[in-house]
């Protein structure tokens, strides 16, 4: 556990001039980041996140209060090693230009003395764990795209298995597409490895996504707001948070409504190569197309197909949700899907049904009549 | 003059003899380079590394570059003057001509060093600091090696210019490949100055192909550009290696849980972002 107790940071003014005041960056902070769970500092740019992550591990010194990791107070610790004890992961990963992939992985293994031999063997571990091929490792930095260097960040942040981890906005230079992956992966690595984890965004959405819990920081360094994600969208406490997460919150609100159990519809398929009367044999104008596994590939219009079904005449805007998903992926599905019909696949990729969006909706509506019962009862 | 004297010049076994001889010449050259390197290393690498460790005081660094415009014969008759009278021995005219060397070469190791501990990515010091690791080991293990580049082509231009400077040690009557362009000029011998001339040309050229190769063995090929090529020619050949390099890209194992085909993943032109060092040392 991280615990902030009336942490506060003032940076003397550029001008130097000494009239005590200065600019607050973190402003009496009280704040926990529980063990095990991920705790999302949230904010608009300049509102002290990096100042209240960096002080942790001491690359900036509070002005008053104390922080402490699992009650002992890191201002009393030898600093080398309270850092060698944190995983730390900034934003352009800063990895080490000269070092191959294995040796910035080996960094902090090293540090502490493990034997090379030792070090190696655990960083190719992670290097696989974090989902590099692992003839990556002998590359440099300066040979991986920016997405490959934030995972070779996040395996070096891991290598010497901290109990703590910080992270500064890790996955903000990449582009949306790997960003939704790193993310993805990040939280598959974290359901098996446990760490208390700080993490710092200005993206709300990557912070309801990821956190356990998400503190949203006002300009000033003042805590706005510290809950859950779904508390947080759907009761903000002040116009400032309402503001900052955003005008979908609704809709967004659903990702942490967990599919109900529905009656999907049968939805009749075809495979790749199917021939064009037995298309328009099923009857509907669209139909849906699965591979040899019965995964979904993706609709086609009966119309359309001229000879055989191929993977050019195959729609490419639609959705897959997943039954254990959420029921804002089962809605998405439903209003991306070309047919109007939601295709929602099994946790093993492969079809189960599809739903209509009309029929998501009275599931929406039942969870809000459960919730306000459950507010009123309370 | 011809091209069969000079070759005369260099087969005549009197002028590989003794002490007018190439061999004790040459090792007097590369004993006041390597005395003057020295010193100038000692003096510049530490104060380099300083100024670009903590950027204070960078205006060293121009200062320094402003005194290459000083001219080196006259400084050495100046302080010849002035030394010459307080010495009595042949240290009278070594000190004066090191020292004159010295300055010449303190201004590319300088700012060499200084430019390559200024080039260190922040984010990678950031992330050595925080990771751990001391101030001594940040500079040892990161800073240093990825100043390498920088400082080796300081290092190459200032040993060119000692070398072919080194000459004016004649000039005070020490030795030195420069005895050759001296005694050459006094006697009218042109073919010998030429071939003293060849002599240095050679030298310089030969220690320079020594710290090339040097480098190249130094030189981590991260941040050498070596690895760049190595990208760049895997980039073009990616059948080897299924992943595209140097871009920002979905990798291909990962599955995306839309209805996407697979849309066209052709090979991507490396963009890796260590060039070769950047010259901005020289002037
Ligand atoms: N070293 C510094 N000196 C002076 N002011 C700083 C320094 N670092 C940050 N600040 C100021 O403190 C505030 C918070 O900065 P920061 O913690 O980096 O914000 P965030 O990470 O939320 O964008 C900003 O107003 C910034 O200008
Ligand atoms: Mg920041």
């Amino acid at each position: 556990m991280i615990r902030f107790e009336g942490v506060t940071k003032r940076y003397a003014d550029a001008s130097g001039a000494d009239d005590g005041a200065g600019s607050l960056a973190v402003d009496d902070l009280t704040l926990e980041a529980p063990t095990g769970k991920i705790t999302v500092l949230v904010g608009p740019s300049g509102c002290g996140k990096t100042t209240t992550l960096r002080m942790v591990n001491r690359m900036i010194t509070p002005t008053s209060g104390t922080i402490s990791i699992d009650g002992k107070d890191t201002a009393s610790l030898d600093v080398a090693e309270l850092r060698r004890g944190i995983g730390y992961v900034i934003q352009h990963a800063g990895l080490f230009p000269h070092r191959t992939v294995l040796d910035n992985v080996t960094t902090v293994p090293r540090l502490l003395g493990t034997d090379k031999r030792t070090a190696r063997a655990r960083a190719m571990e992670l290097i696989e764990r974090v989902g590099l091929d692992p003839a990556m490792a002998r590359r440099y930095p300066a040979q991986l795209s920016g997405g490959q260097q934030q995972r070779v960040g996040v395996a070096r942040a891991l290598a010497a298995d901290p109990p703590v981890m910080l992270m500064d906005e890790p996955f903000s230079a990449v582009d949306p597409v790997v960003r939704e992956q790193l993310q993805n992966e990040f939280l598959r690595l974290q359901s098996e490895l446990g760490k208390t984890i700080l993490f710092v965004t200005h993206d709300i959405d990557e912070a309801v996504k990821l956190g356990d819990q998400v503190a949203v920081l006002r300009v000033g360094g003042v805590l706005a707001q510290l809950d859950s994600p779904a508390k947080l969208l759907a009761d903000p406490v002040d116009d400032f948070v309402a503001g900052f997460v955003g005008r979908d919150r609704g809709y967004r609100a659903l990702s942490f409504a967990a599919a109900p159990e529905l009656s999907l519809t049968d939805e009749p398929t075809v495979r790749l190569g199917a021939r064009a009367d037995d298309v328009r044999a099923v009857g509907t104008p669209w139909v849906l197309c699965v591979d040899d596994d019965r995964e979904p590939l993706g609709w086609v219009r009966a119309a359309a197909v001229e000879t055989e079904v191929t993977r050019t005449l195959l729609h490419r805007g639609g959705t897959v949700a997943s039954v254990s998903g959420s029921l804002r992926a089962l809605l998405d599905a439903a209003l991306s899907s070309p047919s109007g019909r939601g295709v929602v696949a099994g946790d093993d990729g492969r079809l189960v049904g599809t739903i209509r969006a009309a029929e998501v909706i009275p599931a929406i509506e039942a969870r809000r009549d459960s919730t306000t019962e459950e507010a009123t009862a309370r | 003059m011809t091209f069969a004297q000079i070759v005369s010049w260099f087969t005549d076994p009197a002028n590989w003899q003794g002490t007018d001889g190439v061999p004790n010449r040459v090792t007097e050259h590369l004993l006041y380079t390597a005395l003057t390197l020295l010193i100038a290393l000692v003096i510049a690498v530490p104060l380099g590394a300083w100024v670009g460790h903590s950027g204070r005081m960078r205006w060293l660094v121009t200062g320094a570059n402003a005194a290459r415009a000083v001219p080196t014969l006259g400084l050495l008759f100046a302080v010849s003057m002035f030394v010459g009278p307080l010495i009595k021995s042949d240290l009278a005219f070594v000190i004066p001509s090191i020292a004159v060397l010295v300055l010449l070469a303190i201004p590319p190791l300088l700012s060499g060093t200084y430019a390559g501990i200024d080039s260190v990515e922040p984010a990678a010091r950031d992330a050595a600091r925080g990771m751990g690791m001391t101030g001594w080991q940040v500079l040892t293990k990161v800073e240093v090696p990825c100043a390498l580049p920088l400082f080796l082509s300081g290092l190459r231009s200032a040993t060119l210019q000692v070398i072919a400077t080194a000459t004016i040690a004649a000039s005070v009557s020490l030795g030195g490949l420069g005895r050759y362009l001296i005694d050459g000029l006094a006697s009218r011998d042109y073919v010998q100055m030429v071939c003293g001339s060849i002599l240095v040309a050679v030298l310089a050229l030969v220690a320079d192909g020594i710290l090339a190769l040097l480098e190249n063995r130094a030189v981590s090929p991260g941040i050498s550009g070596r690895s760049a090529r190595v990208a760049r020619s895997r980039a073009r050949h990616p059948d080897h290696h299924s992943d595209p390099i140097g871009a920002d890209r979905p990798d291909p194992d990962s599955r995306q849980a839309a209805l996407v085909g697979s849309g066209s993943t052709g090979p991507v032109e490396a963009t890796a972002t260590t060039g070769t060092p950047s010259e901005r040392d020289r002037t």
